[in-house]
């Protein structure tokens, strides 16, 4: 593990495997603006990287306290790595509040950097510190450089003649580029980005690349930092890449999946943190056919995109926990209708409106039994940001060719981390129209639409304007067949399993095991955005000698078919989750399989470290029962 | 930030909608489900009023789509043979938005009720009203709850003694007239379910118009709210109460136009025509918001007054015309490339392991 600021070496960079740096500051500040662009930095220049922005959910919480910390973390690196790291290797700390809230993840002998300017016996006083940590001897166990940021910004503003407020703001750009010459990072493309963003403003364009330089020519001239770092690019496997959000590729997904299926795209969404972003990019997007509805809350939203799908548009909607509680009714009628149906929960903490800025694993238990009666859908998550592009075509193809919702949930740490995503070759997504009914279908001319496709069970998709076929669906009890309503008990005990049996007859790619030597008796599974801390965690284990095998759901409903044979393989099976065991506790339920649980509910993922620790004490074989 | 100017012509709420060449009569309008409403339902006749409407408009059966909520009314898609929905309790407007808006060439009607529109599902009607999607929204009171079997409505007068409210009822009731106005509704009618005609003349204007059309239809419910409208209905009692207006036209009724609308203040009063002079009495005009709510408001939760017609309608451009102008636009641009988009701005390649650092 790399660890930057001991011995300087003159001339070259010093090379390093990898780095984790956090950027803290107040929630103006624009921590999340700064830690985005060195995240595109690290992208272009070719690394491996994972992000973990972490943010309250106040727009502007008090000015420099600790509720109003915002920061965010970048683990970049020249190999594959799995997580945004556990600890910082570097943390900038724009103010008192920062370095308090921020501190003690700093790893033991890391490199802090500190704006001394905001150091002031006010600000301090304001988050408890008694005295000046900066001059106290506290933090005498890291390498500190202190920084007048502030100052050096506004001084090298002056010039350009604008105000001290808007001078100041570009602090974080001086921060930006302090760090971009530490780890020798290409500057054109910030520059560029710069100009890009603020085009309707160019003297804000200016202060911003003039502070950008400021900071990358301090670091440059001053003796305080006589090292710089190199991270080389990453190994990874051959392609085209490119740095993705969760959200982004999840949109995109849902772009591709209209033009594969042949289906215009129409979402009806309410704004929610942390799906909101899904919203505004597809919003960005109707030059593909895209329609965005904005509805009045977040029962409109899935019962428009239920009409939409009545119609014949892939229906789409996106929200998190407390917007599926207030859709569940209206899954249930696409459950009942059978209409082919797109719900994204992207999970934050719960319950009630809980930690709306941070990441869990809790909404698994009502995706899968959250409505009234038996309203089984198949349920898909993806495992990493890049990683939601192909889980939501996936999601969408059962959807159709099932006619059914199925439940998509992403989740915070999915949602607003990135990662680099290895792009689709064009011809990776071939386009398999959607085939609607336009024949009649049963004896006489008459139309069935409850009649199945004998492999999928699946109804046809018979959408109003088409001749012949003029019938009604709803929420009450229909005949098999005629989609009459019927209060009929046999009829009614034959529809609800054959509901049930078309999602369970849903086909998903089998369980895949990951267990490089063959040997292992423990395996470790997961779901959603554990695969990175999982992955990370089984790596630490096995290179201490420990035989550890990793499998990860990406299909939730229908469990893929070699799970209990996948599962009875194995001494231990033990499932790591952001939440207090809910896949736990399914697989048990299903497989009468008895499994360990390890739960995590703080509204972040869990460290590789952390979880690598917890995992070690069942690794030991004397715990095998008779 | 402004919005693009999409440049929509004026067009009428069918004018996307295939026609049909073929003559259509009300039983082909009728499906095979047997009609399962109570004995005497107001319901029946506005069934039947619906079902010789529609071949009236010549546009194919297949585009024409009911969608509606729960409650007895909301049975109504399965008694026509055209598309329908019967959906969820109070969703129905929003259903129907989604479809509006991506499918142009249907006529789409929703059915709802007092219950099902004004308390579980307000929140979804006045917004389909502001945004004047184009929809034809049917508006069943009957100033109860019929299918839970009684309980009192957002319709029903203060101090309804139902079984939910043994001691009376406590709420004010909703004026629906008022409330669609005041939600920037663009189309208001009322009309009555026995009266075939006046109900026939209001749904064909709100079909025809291009928005979102609100029609208010009283409607009785002989099992838990009997008699509701009686006042409206005996000629005696409702001579001095029903007041039919029509654009261009005075606005005056009972026999022999005994009766005229008057301004009193910032609003109306009813007054003998005998005794008020000609130029007093107050022409009817769609196309004046204030005069609309006036006469909203001379309709009162007693009855005393009950105003039926086009109340208002006003062209807006529609919600739906609105947004597909603008995907057509973003369309139309032609840039919407798939590769691109995936690719974005900042791609780098990896070969065989190497690196290569990207030059964009």
């Amino acid at each position: 593990m790399a660890s930057p600021g001991s011995e300087p070496v003159h001339g070259s960079p010093r090379k390093q495997s990898r780095v984790v740096i956090r950027f803290a500051g107040d929630s103006g500040d624009g921590m999340q603006l700064t830690g985005d662009r060195f995240t595109a930095e690290a992208a272009a220049f070719g690394n491996d990287l994972s992000t973990l922005p972490n943010f309250p959910a106040e727009i502007r919480a008090p000015h420099g306290t600790l509720a109003g910390v915002s920061s965010f973390q970048l683990h970049f690196a020249d190999y594959d790595i799995l997580t945004p790291g556990d600890r910082p290797d570097v943390l900038v700390t724009m103010n008192p509040a920062a370095l308090k809230a921020n501190l003690t993840d700093l790893s033991p002998g890391g490199v802090l950097i500190v704006d001394t300017d905001e150091f002031t016996k006010r600000n301090l006083t304001k988050v408890g510190f008694e005295s000046d940590p900066l001059e106290d001897g506290s933090l005498a166990s890291y390498t500190v450089h202190r920084v007048a940021m502030t100052s050096l910004t506004t001084a090298a503003l002056a010039p350009l003649g604008i105000g001290k407020k808007e001078a100041e703001r570009s602090k974080n750009m001086f921060a930006l580029g302090l760090l971009s010459w530490m780890y020798s990072r290409p500057t054109e493309g910030t520059e560029r980005w710069l100009r890009d963003k603020f085009a309707k403003r160019p003297e804000i364009a200016e202060a911003n690349i003039v502070a950008f330089r400021t900071g990358h020519a301090y670091g440059e001239t001053t003796e305080s930092f006589a090292v710089t770092y190199e991270v080389s690019p990453a190994a990874l496997p051959d392609g085209t890449y490119r740095q993705i959000t969760g959200n982004t590729a999840l949109a995109y997904g849902i772009v591709a999946s209209g033009l594969r299926f042949g289906l215009p795209v129409f979402l009806g969404s309410y704004p929610i943190t942390p799906a909101s972003d899904i919203l505004h990019e597809l919003s960005k997007l109707k030059r593909f056919g895209v329609t965005t509805f904005q509805a009045e809350d977040e029962i409109a939203g899935v019962s428009a995109a239920i009409g939409a799908a009545f119609g014949g548009s892939l229906g789409v909607t996106t929200t998190s926990g407390p917007g599926i509680s207030l859709k569940s009714e209206a899954i249930g009628l696409a459950v009942m209708t059978e209409l082919p149906l797109l719900v994204v929960d992207v999970q934050r903490g719960g319950p009630s409106t809980g930690l709306p800025t941070k990441t869990e694993q809790s909404d698994l238990l009502q995706a899968m039994f959250g409505r009234n009666g038996e309203a089984p859908l198949p349920i898909v998550a993806p495992r990493s940001p890049s990683d939601a592009f192909d889980a939501t075509l996936d999601a969408v193809r059962i959807a159709v060719t099932y006619q059914t919702p199925v439940l998509l949930l992403s989740d915070g740490a999915i949602a607003n981390g990135s990662e680099p995503w290895r792009l689709p070759e064009d011809g990776d997504l071939p386009e398999t129209p959607v085939r609607f009914a336009t024949e009649p279908n049963g004896p006489d001319g008459s139309f069935l639409p409850y009649l199945r496709d004998p492999d999928t069970l699946a109804v046809p998709w018979a959408v109003p304007g088409t001749p012949g076929l003029a019938h009604r669906i709803g929420g009450l009890e229909k005949a098999d067949g005629t989609g009459n309503i019927s209060y009929d008990p046999a009829n009614h005990e034959f529809m609800v399993r054959v509901r049930q049996a078309k999602i369970d007859g849903v086909t998903v790619p089998d369980l895949d095991v990951e267990d490089p030597d063959g040997d292992a008796d423990v395996l470790v599974v997961g779901w959603g955005s554990t695969y990175g801390p999982i992955g990370a965690a089984v790596r630490r284990l096995r290179a201490l000698g420990h035989p550890v095998a990793q499998a990860h759901f990406r299909y939730l409903n229908p469990f893929p078919a070699n799970t209990a044979d996948v599962l009875r393989r194995y001494r231990k099976v033990v499932v790591p989750e952001m939440n207090l065991g809910q896949l736990a506790f399914l697989l048990q339920g299903r497989f009468c399989i008895p499994v360990e649980s390890i739960t995590k509910v703080a509204g972040m993922p869990f460290g590789a470290a952390e979880l690598a620790e917890r995992l070690t004490p069942l690794m030991m074989k004397e715990e095998v029962s008779a | 930030m402004t919005a693009i100017d999409l440049g929509l012509p004026v067009l009428g709420g069918l004018d996307r909608v295939p026609t049909e060449d073929e003559v259509q009569r009300a039983k082909d309008f009728t499906s095979d489900q047997e009609v399962r409403w109570c004995p005497g339902c107001g319901d029946y006749a506005v069934l039947a009023a619906v079902r010789s409407f529609l071949p009236t408009l010549h546009i194919k059966r297949e585009n024409t789509v009911f969608v509606s909520g729960i409650g007895c009314s909301s049975r109504f898609p399965y008694y026509l043979d055209t598309y329908g929905m019967h959906s969820i309790h109070g969703r129905a407007p929003a259903i129907a938005t989604g479809l509006a808006v991506t499918r142009p060439d249907l006529s789409v009607f929703v059915v709802t009720g007092d219950g099902d529109a004004l308390s579980i599902g307000g929140n979804h009607l006045i917004h389909a009203l502001r945004r004047n999607v184009n929809l034809t929204i049917l508006l069943f009171n009957n100033r109860i709850y019929g299918l839970t079997k009684g309980q009192y409505s957002p319709t029903s007068e203060v101090g309804k003694v139902t079984k939910s409210t043994p001691m009376g009822s406590l709420d004010h009731p909703f004026n629906p007239v008022s409330l669609a106005l005041g939600a920037e509704a663009t189309f208001v009618g009322r009309a009555m379910d026995s009266d075939r005609a006046g109900l026939t003349e209001v749904l064909d204007a709100a079909t025809r118009h291009r928005g979102a059309s609100l029609v208010e239809i009283y409607q009785d419910c002989p099992i838990f709210n009997d008699g509701s409208f009686d006042v409206l209905r005996k000629p005696d009692q409702s001579e001095s109460r029903v007041i039919t207006v029509r654009h261009g036209e005075p606005i005056v009724f009972g026999n022999e136009g005994r009766y005229a609308v008057v301004r009193k203040g910032f609003g109306l009063a009813v007054a003998p025509t005998a005794e008020v002079a000609p130029e007093d009495v107050v022409v009817h005009d769609a196309t004046d918001t204030e005069l609309a709510f006036a006469l909203s408001r001379l309709s009162d939760q007693d009855l005393q007054h009950a105003v039926f017609g086009v109340l208002r309608r006003v062209d807006r451009p529609t919600y739906d015309d609105l947004a597909r102008a603008q995907v057509q636009h973003a369309v139309q641009d032609g840039t919407a490339d798939l590769h691109s988009l995936l690719h974005g701005t900042d791609t780098w390649a990896v070969q065989s392991g190497n690196v290569q650092i990207p030059h964009d």
